[in-house]
Formats: structure tokens, C-alpha cells, sequence
């Protein structure tokens, strides 16, 4: 069992790790920087969701990132339009996230591979679709403008927090959720589908469940999102926010969670600091792909731990 | 290196290199420069305007040396890339991180509206000279978000409207994009238009991007209509005309545009498929004014190309701009003063070569001219006016209370008179 | 809600026909080499541009085709032989690092030709419009028709009556059994992928054309490559013609009909097909 404790003592460092350094950032950083810090904390999130199918289940996601902007849209609409309370928004808008998660996860169960991804992306098309005709409950293109936080997590400072928090807790439910019996036969689905069928194991009902579960978490990073945007439109909704989430996972190393903060970390920082040079953001995109894919396919933690491997 | 020391090294980089731009906050003092963040999409759908809205501003700032009232500018560029979340971090980057004096610019409303909410908690100034969402200068205004050389969606039309009646047109169809802007111009068009007794036949709706047009071209071809009146713009706008054109309608039915229709970022790629179009804005490039010969020739000997709305609009705004910095001697700090000073100015010497004021909501009022485009001497394409339409205001000749108790155009809410 | 006539059917027909010249070569490099190239749509746009440049150049609409598809087959040749040969036999890798190629082609796109709108020069011979059965229809737009049912028919017989369409469709069926014959497998890939990228860049020029030629043009027609594929199976060239007449006409019928749901009628078919036959109508496990 020496593997398994070393695996828990490896988790526990990643929070520790996850605490220290984003809890003490707000002491060293600007406003600006605190705000770069937040967004890093919800994709990392919203990575994370993708990281439990892409990394445990085997399936590739291009649909999460329309999952996480339905839950941003409910959260808006339900405070600024109809004008109730932004807890009972985000409320909303996770359990909305979760129930559409659970319509893609019907119609996705059945497929894998490539299929998967395309089938996932499809969906999510629809989703911006459906944002941007449906002028009337979305505001079309323009989007809808939020109504600001409510007080108690009003301040920039009390808002990271409070993301810092919510976070961390998800990332410890998802961290329960893919070490469970439950995600153990994930792992067993991914590796052979076949096999894990002919010992009996629903391999549809099980692919069902992971999805929903990982919209959930995906629903739970967009509330955050409509908190710290205070806007949305269906750019928000759109595929190339899918793929950087899929980016920021494998970037971090797929199957590893903790990954996902360093993707989310080092995607969003490039892309502030290049773009604060060069017009020529989607070709650094396009090339850290293209690297990532040829050089270091299981992402900067994936690379390391097996270096380390090797190493021992 | 171990694991731990790794991580460790990574977390402390992860750090440094966030606090590395780190700032404090420092007293203004008229010695600095004034800092001016400009939002564009360089990249994306709209990339090609982006381009000319820093063209245009930046012009107009080597033209003066790059100084205001004494003060060295300092012009920060920033890509939104055409999306309104991608806007907002490039804002809050401008204001909190580069602690600009105040924001100007982004193209699509979108952009805009997703700034302006922004801007709205933290009173920054900001200045729009193509966001034209209507309610930003009706209805929901924000005293920091100025229209500086802009103009309302639905103030451009009206008078395209009243001179297609003065043509004797009485049916007319719609195409345009399906969003808040073409919504918005098509509404001013169809309530002008139907009060003075026209009617408005069909209204068609594109998605942004329509990638063929000949479905859309097929239903009017099919309606008996006098003439067509369509908002598109960008490659939209380009491939309406060109497959309006292929089909057979050009020369068949008259086509009137919306003001960015024929634009020269449109048409400067364009051939005879523009030829004879009618629309109508503030600016038209082929004006014998001599101040707009004097800024078109300039600009096409910069840029090799003619200004298009959006190279114009921030030229002018920023020297609008320019005039009131002047006017305060360079002391901008106090935001309020600004801003006041800002909406009571005037902007003369422009390439408009008339001046120009706001009303009384911030939104400027213009002459308008209706514009044909035809071939000039050197054989390009360019918008000639055929009449003006004198002090246009975005509330036409309603009165602006009453105008206001109506509520915003959208998709279902025309304005149009049964 | 409009109806629809000849005219509308010939609108569906044409873009039809240049969809399926674009997503034959999509679908015969799905089918063959499983890879979901995602940088197609980059590559058609790409195409696009050069076509354009050539005919303006030239004033040669037949150089700039050919230009086209030569150049955008040699871009076939540096992505296949440059970058994907690292990473193949791992599906999503390749995949995405066609995803990563699409951005850097867009990019440099966007560098070269600024992000205006161009349209690409056509003969005299096709411009205007011409007059039959009581309508009036553009030349350009039938001659588009024509082309697409010409490669329709040109890729049947090269799939169908030479060695190298043998060895393509035994590979589609079953690649390692092609190896396991002593044939170069490599080779038959290369020259598919090369074949499929210049059927993109053939498909720019003709397209550009008549849809013009823009920054996002080619997720456009990336999308609709994917729905015809999808809709259609991989690597069945009845099916990419199957699936190019449901999308064309369903786009047409969709604008015409439906305006609210001009999304849906592409995305909900394709979904719909994908959850419950996700090989496609055409497509063989």
C-alpha cells in the first residue's frame, strides 16, 4: 500500500501547496494581479472538470465550457433581469449546469474516442446557438450586464477568498470523487472498456453519472465566473472557451488535478503578458499546442512525475 | 531537484512573476505623461477595422507630436479580440495595472457594453467613438462613458428613410444582421420609413457570418419591393453586395445601405458590386470639403489606403479629446471637471469640417449627408454625398422625453407604424 | 415563413457541391488515417488566399485552382511529415495538434493578408447570371454544381479503378492488414493526406469566390465538414455526398424557414446522428 500513501501525501502537498501560494498572493500583488489570480482559480476549476473524463474516464470534452457559461448566464439573468438573490443564483445556475450535463451525458454515453469530442462539441454549439438567437431571455450578442456581488463578497480581496474557498473544497470533492470505488472504475472503463463490461460493471450508467458529476463542477465554476465578471455574452459559451479549458488540463498534465492549476496558471498568464507585446496571441496558442502535443503530451506535473520516476 | 523542491521553485515563480509588474499606486503629477489605453480587436473576425481604430488614433497623436497641453501621451494598445470577456480583462489590465487616465475605444457593442459596465463602478473615463448601442446616450447612460465623434445606431438611417420616401418608394424590405446594432438601425430606418408612409414589406434576419447569402437573396428577389435596405458589415457586408449583385437584383431593385454597409473597409476590396449605393452618415470620404480632402489625402498617404469609419472616428475623437485637454491646461486629474468640460466642448477644425456638440444626452449631433458610392479620378471606389441632412440628432424630430418613454428596439420592437 | 422554389433548391444544391469538395477530403483523411484533422478548415481558407493571390497576380483563375491545391497539398505534406508523424497512433494527441496547427495557419493568414474581405476574380466567361426555366440564376454558382458532381465522379474512379484508390479503401477497412501484405502503408497515407489538403485548397479558391474570403471562414466551413462527415461516416465518399446535400439544403431550408433555428438545423441532426449512430449513415465500424 506504500504507493497509496504516497499518493495521499502527494495530494495533501498539492493543497497545502494550493493554499499557501494562492493564499498569500493577495498580500505581495496589486488589484490587477489578485483579479489575474481569481480567473486562474476558476478555469483551474472549470480544468479540473474536463481533467476527471479526459484524465479518469478517457473522454475528451469539448463541450464543459458551454456547461460552465450556461451556469454564468442563469446567475445573470436570475440577478439582473428577474432580480433575486445572487445565492440563490449561483444555486441556480449549478443545478441548471448539472441538469443539462445530464442531457449531453445521455446522448454521450454511447460514444468514445473521437466520437466523443466531436459529439461534445456538436452539443456545445447548440448551447452558443441557443445563446445567441434566443435574444430575448440572453440579450443576443450584447449579453447581459450583472447587478454587481452581493456585499458580503463585494471587495475584490473577500471575493478571491471566498473563490479560494469554494475551490478548494471542489477540488477536495473531486479529489474524493476519482479516488472512490466509483472513479477506481472509471479508471478500469478508460483502460479497457470491454473488460470492465464483461465483469459486470454498467459502463454506460457509470460514464452517465461522471459526466453530470463533472458539469456539476463545471456549473460551480462558471457561478463563480458570473461573480468575478459581472457580465456575460456568448463568448462566453463558445468553443474556444471549451478548448482552453481542455488546454489548461493537459498543460497541466492530464490525470493529475493539481495539474489544472498550473495550466490555468500558465495559460492566463501568457496570454496577459504576450498579449501585452503582440497582436499575435493565437499563434503562441497554436504553437504551445502543437509543443505540448509533440513534447510533453502528459502536461508539465505528468512530465515531471514520470521524470521522477525515471529518476528513482 | 526533488518533488518538493520543484514545486516549491515553481510556486515562487508563479509568484515573482505576478508581483513582477507590480505597481504602487502613485500621486499624479502634470509633469507625467498622460496615459491613454486603447482597446481595439486586432484579432479576430473584425481584425481589419481594429487595424485602422489604432491607425487613425495614433495619427492623430504623431501629428501632434504626441503631446497635449504640454504632456507627454503615452498610447497603451490592448487586442480585445472582438470579445466582450476578453475586453474586460484587457480594461481592468488598462486601469488597475497601467493606471491609464482614462480608455478609448473596442469596435463591436459587445465590447463596448461589457467596458462601459465596468467603467460604470469605478467612474474611469471612457471614450467610444463606434459603440453605438443606443441606450448608452438614451436610456441607461453613464456619466463616464462619452460618445466622443460617435453616434446612436438608429440616429444614421432616419434620414435614408425620409429620402427614400422623397424618391417615392413605398415598399421596402429589410435584411440585416441579427444582432442589437442591426436591430437598432433598421428600427431607425423602419419607424422614419412607415410614420411618413412607406411600408415595410419583410424584415430579414442573418446570423453574424452568414456564410451564403443566396437563401436570404431568393426571398427578396421573390417580394415586389421598390427598394432594399440592409445593414451588414465586415465580410457580411462584402459578400451581401458581391451575391446581390451576382443574382441579378443590383440594377433591379435599389439597394440602400446602413452607413458601415459602404464603408471603405468594405468596399475598398469591392468592384462594380458597389457601385450606386446609397446610404447615409456623418462622414462621407468623398466630400469636396476641403478639411475632409485634407485628412483623406493624409491618411491615404500614411496608410496607402482611404479612412474608413473607424480610422475617422478615432482621429477625430482623440483630437476632441486633444481640444478639451487643452482646454484644461493639461489637468485632467480631477475626473469630474473632465468630464463636464468634455460634454459642454465643441470639436472644431475636424475632417468633418464643421463643428460638432453633443445634445443634451451626450450623443453628438451632425450634419448627414446621403452618400452614393461611385469611382473617383484614380479609379477607386468612394462615398460622394448627394444631399444633407443638417443637425441630426439621435432623437430625429421627436421630442427627446417622449422618445425616451418608448422602450428600446430589438428584433420584435420596430417601431414601426401600422 | 417563406417557401421554397427552384431557386432555393439550386441555393442548396451549390453549396452542396463546394462543401462536398471541401469535406471529401476531410472525410478521406478521417476514414484512412483516423485523424480528425481540425486544421481542415484552416487549410481551405488558406488555400482561399493563395487562389486569390494567384488570380490577381495572373489574371488566371485556372493557376490560381491550381496554385491552390498545390500549395495547400504541400502544407498537407509539412503538417503530416513535420509535425504529426511525432505523435501518431495516439488519436486525441493528433487531433489537438491539428487544433494547434489551425490557430498558427489563421494566424499567419491574418499576418499576410490583414483581415480584410477578398473575393477571388472569375472569368468573364462565368460572371452574370443566366435565364432558364422562368429564373435567373448566377453562372458562377452552376458552374460550382458542375465542379462538385466532376471530383464527385473524378474520386469515385480514382477510389474505384486505380491501385492507389484499392489500397486507400483497404486501408479505410483495414490498415494493418494492408501493412501485414507488404504494402507501404506510409506512403499511401501521405499521398491521402496530401489528396485531401489539396481538395481543401481547390475548395478555397472555388469557394472564395462566391463566399468570399475572411478571418473565420474556416471555422465556418470546418463546422460544416464535421456535420457532413459526421452525418455522412468517415472515409465513405457516397456519404460525404449524402451528407453535403442534407447540410446544403437543410442550411438553405433552415434560412429560408426556420430563421430562429438556423443553428439547430445543422447541430441537432449532427448530434442527434452522433449519439444514436455515431459511425454516420455511411460509415462502416
Amino acid at each position: 500500500m506504500s504507493s497509496t500513501v504516497s499518493a495521499i501525501q502527494r495530494s495533501a502537498l498539492g493543497f497545502v501547496l494550493v493554499l499557501v501560494i494562492f493564499g498569500t498572493l493577495p498580500l505581495v500583488v496589486s488589484s490587477y494581479q489578485m483579479s489575474i489570480a481569481n480567473e486562474i482559480l476558476i478555469f483551474a476549476l472549470l480544468a479540473m472538470s474536463i481533467d476527471v473524463l479526459a484524465g479518469y474516464a478517457g473522454r475528451t470534452s469539448l463541450g464543459h465550457g458551454a456547461l460552465f457559461g450556461i451556469s454564468t448566464y442563469v446567475v445573470i439573468y436570475w440577478t439582473s433581469v428577474y432580480g433575486g438573490s445572487a445565492w440563490v443564483g449561483c444555486l441556480l445556475g449549478v443545478v441548471v449546469a448539472t441538469l443539462v450535463a445530464a442531457i449531453f451525458a445521455a446522448f454521450a454515453v454511447r460514444v468514445s474516442g473521437v466520437y466523443f469530442l466531436l459529439l461534445t462539441l456538436a452539443l456545445g454549439m447548440i448551447v452558443w446557438g441557443v445563446c445567441l438567437r434566443w435574444t430575448s431571455i440572453t440579450g443576443g450578442e450584447n449579453g447581459i450586464r450583472g447587478v454587481g456581488r452581493p456585499d458580503l463578497i463585494a471587495s475584490p480581496t473577500a471575493f478571491y477568498y471566498a473563490t479560494l474557498a469554494v475551490v478548494l473544497l471542489m477540488t477536495f470533492l473531486i479529489w474524493r470523487f476519482v479516488r472512490s470505488p466509483f472513479g477506481l472504475t472509471l479508471r478500469g472503463i478508460r483502460d479497457s472498456e470491454s473488460r470492465m463490461r464483461s465483469l459486470g460493471y454498467g459502463t454506460s450508467a457509470h460514464m452517465f453519472v461522471a459526466f453530470t458529476v463533472t458539469g456539476f463542477f463545471a456549473g460551480v465554476a462558471g457561478a463563480l465566473y458570473a461573480l468575478f465578471n459581472n457580465f456575460v455574452s456568448p463568448s462566453t459559451v463558445q468553443l474556444s472557451q471549451s478548448v482552453e479549458g481542455l488546454l489548461m488540463a493537459i498543460i497541466g498534465g492530464i490525470g493529475t488535478l493539481f495539474g489544472s492549476f498550473i495550466g490555468a496558471a500558465a495559460i492566463i498568464m501568457l496570454e496577459n503578458f504576450v498579449s501585452a507585446y503582440t497582436a499575435r496571441w493565437q499563434m503562441v496558442l497554436g504553437v504551445m499546442f502543437i509543443v505540448t502535443m509533440i513534447f510533453a503530451p502528459q502536461g508539465i506535473l505528468g512530465t515531471l512525475r514520470m521524470l521522477l520516476i525515471r529518476k528513482r | 531537484m526533488d518533488r518538493r523542491q520543484f514545486l516549491k521553485t515553481t510556486g515562487l515563480t508563479v509568484a515573482a512573476s505576478a508581483a513582477g509588474t507590480f505597481a504602487a499606486p502613485q500621486i499624479l503629477r502634470a509633469a507625467e505623461p498622460i496615459r491613454i489605453g486603447l482597446m481595439a480587436p486586432l484579432s479576430g473576425v473584425v481584425a481589419a477595422g481594429g487595424r485602422e481604430i489604432v491607425e487613425g488614433f495614433n495619427m492623430y497623436w504623431e501629428e501632434r507630436g504626441k503631446k497635449a497641453a504640454g504632456r507627454a501621451v503615452e498610447v497603451i494598445v490592448e487586442d480585445d479580440a472582438g470579445n466582450p470577456d476578453t475586453a474586460l480583462q484587457k480594461a481592468r489590465r488598462l486601469v488597475e495595472q497601467a493606471k491609464v487616465d482614462f480608455l478609448f475605444g473596442n469596435l463591436l457593442a459587445n465590447t463596448g457594453l461589457a467596458v462601459a459596465s465596468y467603467v460604470k463602478g469605478n467612474g474611469v473615463p471612457y471614450f467610444i467613438p463606434v459603440i453605438a448601442a443606443d441606450d448608452l446616450t438614451q436610456r441607461n447612460r453613464i456619466k463616464n462613458v462619452i460618445r466622443v465623434a460617435g453616434y446612436t445606431a438608429s440616429q444614421m438611417p432616419r434620414p435614408l428613410a425620409d429620402w427614400a420616401l422623397k424618391q417615392g418608394y413605398k415598399r421596402i424590405a429589410t435584411i440585416s444582421q441579427d444582432y442589437t446594432f442591426g436591430h437598432e438601425q433598421c428600427a431607425g430606418f423602419a419607424q422614419v420609413f412607415t410614420e411618413g408612409g412607406g411600408q415595410i414589406v419583410a424584415q430579414l434576419w442573418n446570423p453574424l457570418n452568414t456564410a451564403d447569402f443566396s437563401p436570404y437573396i431568393g426571398q427578396l428577389g421573390d417580394l415586389k419591393i421598390d427598394a432594399v435596405f440592409a445593414m451588414e458589415l465586415g465580410a457580411d457586408a462584402s459578400r451581401f453586395m458581391k451575391q446581390y449583385s451576382d443574382f441579378g437584383l443590383k440594377g433591379r431593385i435599389p439597394l440602400l445601405g446602413a452607413q458601415n454597409f459602404t464603408d471603405q473597409s468594405v468596399i475598398r476590396t469591392l468592384g462594380e458590386e458597389c457601385d450606386g449605393i446609397i446610404s447615409s452618415a456623418h462622414f462621407a470620404e468623398g466630400s469636396d470639403n476641403p478639411e475632409t480632402q485634407k485628412f483623406v489625402k493624409a491618411y491615404s498617404a500614411k496608410y496607402g489606403k482611404m479612412p474608413s469609419l473607424y480610422g475617422f472616428s478615432h482621429y477625430s475623437g482623440a483630437m476632441w479629446v486633444d481640444q478639451v485637454i487643452e482646454q484644461l491646461k493639461g489637468d485632467i486629474s480631477n475626473r469630474d471637471v473632465f468630464i463636464d468640460a468634455v460634454l459642454k466642448s465643441q470639436l472644431t477644425n475636424s475632417p468633418l469640417g464643421r463643428p460638432v456638440r453633443f445634445d443634451d444626452y451626450g450623443n453628438p449631433i451632425y450634419d448627414v449627408y446621403i452618400r452614393k458610392v461611385v469611382k473617383n479620378k484614380d479609379g477607386k471606389y468612394w462615398n460622394v454625398p448627394i444631399e444633407t441632412y443638417p443637425a441630426v440628432s439621435q432623437f430625429w424630430t421627436y421630442k427627446p422625453e417622449d422618445y425616451l418613454k418608448n422602450p428600446p428596439f430589438s428584433r420584435d420592437n420596430q417601431g414601426i407604424k401600422k | 415563413m417563406a417557401s421554397l422554389n427552384l431557386v432555393q433548391i439550386l441555393n442548396g444544391l451549390t453549396l452542396a457541391a463546394l462543401l462536398f469538395i471541401v469535406a471529401s477530403g476531410f472525410t478521406l483523411i478521417f476514414g484512412l488515417l483516423r485523424i480528425v484533422n481540425l486544421a481542415h478548415g484552416a487549410l481551405y481558407l488558406f488555400g482561399g488566399y493563395i487562389g486569390y493571390s494567384v488570380t490577381l497576380g495572373t489574371g488566371n483563375f485556372v493557376l490560381g485552382l491550381v496554385a491552390s491545391m498545390l500549395f495547400v497539398a504541400f502544407l498537407g505534406l509539412i503538417i503530416d511529415q513535420g509535425l504529426l508523424r511525432f505523435v501518431r497512433g495516439f488519436v486525441l494527441r493528433e487531433v489537438l495538434l491539428t487544433l494547434g496547427v489551425a490557430f498558427v495557419l489563421n494566424d499567419i493568414a491574418l499576418v499576410i493578408w490583414g483581415g480584410d474581405t477578398f473575393s477571388v476574380q472569375i472569368p468573364a466567361m462565368l460572371r452574370g447570371a443566366v435565364r432558364f426555366a422562368g429564373i435567373y440564376y448566377p453562372t458562377y454558382r452552376l458552374f460550382v454544381l458542375g465542379l462538385g458532381i466532376l471530383v464527385f465522379i473524378a474520386l469515385w474512379l480514382l477510389l474505384n479503378r486505380t491501385r492507389l484508390g484499392a489500397l486507400i479503401r483497404a486501408g479505410v477497412d483495414d490498415a494493418e492488414m494492408v501493412e501485414a501484405m507488404g504494402i507501404n502503408i506510409r506512403r499511401v497515407f501521405l499521398a491521402t493526406s496530401m489528396l485531401g489538403a489539396s481538395l481543401a485548397g481547390l475548395g478555397g479558391t472555388i469557394g472564395g469566390a462566391f463566399l468570399t474570403l475572411y478571418p473565420t471562414a474556416d471555422s465556418e466551413i470546418l463546422v460544416f465538414s464535421l456535420a457532413i462527415v459526421i452525418i455522412g461516416g468517415s472515409g465513405s465518399l457516397v456519404g460525404a455526398a449524402v451528407g453535403a446535400l442534407l447540410v446544403g439544403m437543410l442550411n438553405t431550408i433552415g434560412q429560408v424557414m426556420f430563421p430562429e433555428l438556423a443553428y439547430f438545423v445543422i447541430f441537432g441532426p449532427m448530434a442527434a446522428i452522433l449519439a444514436f449512430r455515431p459511425l454516420g449513415l455511411f460509415g462502416r465500424a
